[in-house]
């Protein structure tokens, strides 16, 4: 009866931390000389990209029809993703610079 | 057909080789300086100008990019040759670019409306094209100083930006 408790208690305990969403993590990625590093992110909905800005110009980081974040200068900027799916983003004052997020649901 | 395109191309490549064809010899590093210099203000008087003359927002939105950009970039060139203790020399290359774009802005300044908007566009993808075609072939293999050359190498990057970023805005105008 006891031990049967314990196993009911510690199968609750295991359903809930199967349920419970994984925890969100923070991605940084660098800017410096123009160029987005790693350029391929792999996260997954509820995290945050952090881009750090290390050139003395300011980047964006933009998708086309999406979401755009501004970056200043020697400045940081994030974005917490909200939705699924792979998506290429650029610098829209430097079309040069390009970076790829794959964001698992 | 190839007449016409040879005739384009042969004005393509007067237009874009003239101001660094005197530069026969290789540039100095004061004279890189100045070049690289007088290359960033002249592109933030043309932003001037655009910024004032232009009622389009994309292309008021550009002019203002490349005066930032430019704006930064020659900052940084001004700190690094006062850090190498080096004093920018005028020089035959510097003169050209500056009489050709004292013609532009005159040939601009009789334009309004989407005729301005129209050439001042074409004029950035021309002008970038010409001054990164500078930097990668003459100023950033002349240059000897290594921190000079790599602020004109992280230069060329921000530029070839600018040239795509222009190209990008010619298209959305037509």
């Amino acid at each position: 009866m006891k031990s049967g408790a314990l196993i009911r208690l510690s199968w609750l305990a295991v359903l809930a931390l199967a349920a419970a969403p994984a925890q969100a993590a923070t991605i940084e990625v660098t800017i410096d000389k123009l160029v987005f590093s790693p350029a391929t992110i792999e996260a997954k909905v509820g995290d945050t990209i952090e881009w750090v800005n290390r050139d003395l110009i300011a980047h964006t980081a933009t998708v086309k029809g999406g979401w755009e974040v501004m970056i200043p200068p020697k400045k940081s900027a994030s974005l917490t993703l909200k939705t699924a799916g792979a998506v290429d983003y650029f610098c829209r004052f430097h079309p040069n610079m390009k970076g790829h997020v794959n964001v698992a649901p | 057909m190839f007449t016409r395109y040879t005739a384009a191309l042969a004005a393509l490549l007067l237009v874009s080789a003239a101001p660094f064809a005197q530069a026969a010899d290789k540039p100095t590093d004061p004279q890189i300086a100045h070049i690289a210099y007088t290359a960033g203000v002249l592109d933030i008087e043309a932003a001037k100008q655009a910024i004032k003359t232009s009622k389009n927002k994309e292309v008021v939105a550009f002019a203002k990019d490349m005066e930032r950009d430019h704006e930064a970039v020659n900052k940084q060139a001004l700190d690094l040759v006062k850090k190498l203790k080096v004093k920018p020399e005028d020089n035959a290359t510097s003169q050209a670019l500056t009489k050709a774009a004292e013609e532009e802005r005159a040939k601009l300044a009789k334009l309004k409306g989407a005729a301005f908007d129209k050439a001042y566009i074409e004029n950035e993808v021309a002008y970038h094209k010409q001054v990164n075609g500078a930097l990668e072939t003459l100023l950033i293999p002349s240059a000897s100083n290594a921190e000079l050359k790599s602020l004109l190498e992280t230069g060329l990057k921000i530029f070839q930006g600018h040239e795509q970023h222009a190209e990008h805005v010619a298209g959305m105008l037509k």
